[in-house]
């Protein structure tokens, strides 16, 4: 009978004592006949005793007050979240905007267009980032249902980034108003919970192709561009610097062929 | 959060555990874990599945990471021979807490990837997968980083430098 070759991985395994038995009596043959093996083996179980034992008491402390779960979740109902200040914030807009069409022609002539992109994928951000219950309208699952609904929706293909690369999966998207109409906003977020937002819409006249620009609006950091008559923004809570790959990603992966 | 509270509560000492040996600083390590608590309850409907263990350690890892690159920026030192182990043995009989004690200051002079892998599996015992998740790297990677994580500990244990590996001490 042919026996896979014993790895070193296989050792640390057996000290680990992560082997399926077969494979572990398989190892423990080997050590038999390997004296110099073995005593390295029995080094690393001494290692892992030793490390265990000399930290066991920590886990049988009491817990401070500060670590006491119940008090953490309880601050937290107490305490208003970060984001109804962005929250405030567009509320103060739709007020103005309500109140003159000034705010509307102001975001019109900023120097690209993209500004006004960018301040729209903030309040999007800033409303939905945060949102517990229901912070897309339409799954990642139905991501096929989804790209052809705003495609439809915003008379251009849209094409949904894959992210994976930089760690963020796609949660969904929905639909949103901006004051230059219909936008389709893209979430993603990673193992951490960090949550990014794509939001994309047609541009109008001049702005149709733009380079890429940084932007930031409050606490809420990006990037925005136009390929194609298409605009595209990036938004997060998260330094310029982790944003820019990302950016670079999204737009190689959405622009037009 | 009933049900978190049922899933996160028995995991405190362990993460306080992971924390004091990364820091080796009580004050330091809990401020770690409960920065990472909190971070937990406002997260947790965010959670994908999946070990609630292996997410835990990953806010709790990823938080020491960003204090370590601070303290480095600093030009600050993590503490390795203060009073901080002194705390870390303090149940363990006199002889035993001195052999304990070595082992901690012979763990603290490996690179801290080396360190936080060796924690992770050997103590905390989270599988090589969950580990991989908990450090952002590949399985491989792990495997690779325990290996040379338990060569170099055996080499400061036996006072031996580099190429010596095979010669150890013996055992009952």
């Amino acid at each position: 009978m042919s026996q896979r070759p014993i790895t070193e991985d296989d050792l640390n395994a057996y000290v680990d004592q992560a082997l399926e038995p077969e494979r572990r009596a398989q190892v423990a043959s080997y050590l038999d006949e390997h004296p110099d093996v073995a005593s390295r083996v029995a080094a690393f179980a001494n290692q892992r005793e030793q490390l265990r034992g000399a930290l066991a008491s920590i886990a049988d402390e009491p817990l401070p007050v500060e670590l006491n779960l119940s008090h953490i979740i309880e601050a937290r109902k107490r305490r208003p979240l970060r984001a109804w200040g962005a929250i405030a914030a567009l509320l103060l807009l739709g007020i103005g905007g309500l109140g003159g069409w000034t705010m509307r022609s102001v975001l019109q002539d900023s120097s690209s267009g993209l500004s006004a992109l960018a301040q729209e994928a903030a309040y999007t951000y800033g409303v939905y980032a945060p949102d517990r219950v229901r912070p897309v309208e339409i799954r990642a699952s139905d991501s096929a249902e989804f790209t052809k609904w705003v495609s439809n929706r915003l008379k251009q293909p849209v094409k949904v980034p894959d992210l994976s690369v930089a760690g963020y999966r796609l949660m969904g998207g929905r639909l949103v108003a901006t004051s230059h109409g219909p936008a389709a906003m893209l979430m993603y977020d990673d193992d951490r919970g960090d949550r990014l937002v794509v939001l994309t819409r047609p541009m109008s006249g001049r702005n149709q192709d733009t380079p890429m620009m940084p932007q930031s609006t409050g606490d809420v950091a990006g990037f925005a561009w136009a390929d194609g008559g298409l605009g595209y923004t990036l938004v997060g809570q998260l330094p310029t610097d982790t944003l820019r790959p990302i950016a670079n990603e999204i737009r190689k992966q959405a622009r037009p062929i | 959060m009933k049900d978190m509270l049922v899933q996160v509560e028995p995991l405190i000492p362990a993460l306080r555990r992971y924390a004091r040996a990364l820091m080796r600083d009580r004050a330091a390590a809990d401020d770690l874990v409960q920065d990472c608590l909190e971070r937990a309850v406002s997260r947790w409907h965010q959670r994908r599945d999946g070990s609630v263990r292996a997410w835990l350690f990953t806010i709790l890892h990823n938080l020491a990471v960003t204090q370590f690159r601070q303290a480095t920026a600093r030009g600050r030192h993590m503490p390795i021979d203060d009073a901080g182990e002194q705390e870390l043995v303090s149940a363990a009989a006199q002889e035993q807490r001195l052999i304990y004690r070595d082992v901690l200051n012979k763990l603290a002079r490996l690179p801290e990837e080396q360190r936080a892998v060796l924690l992770l599996v050997a103590v905390e015992d989270l599988s090589y997968a969950d580990a991989a998740k908990v450090l952002g790297v590949p399985v491989g990677t792990v495997m690779s980083r325990l290996s040379r994580a338990r060569e170099r500990l055996q080499q400061e244990m036996d006072g031996a430098g580099p190429g010596n590996v095979v010669a150890l001490r013996s055992l009952k």
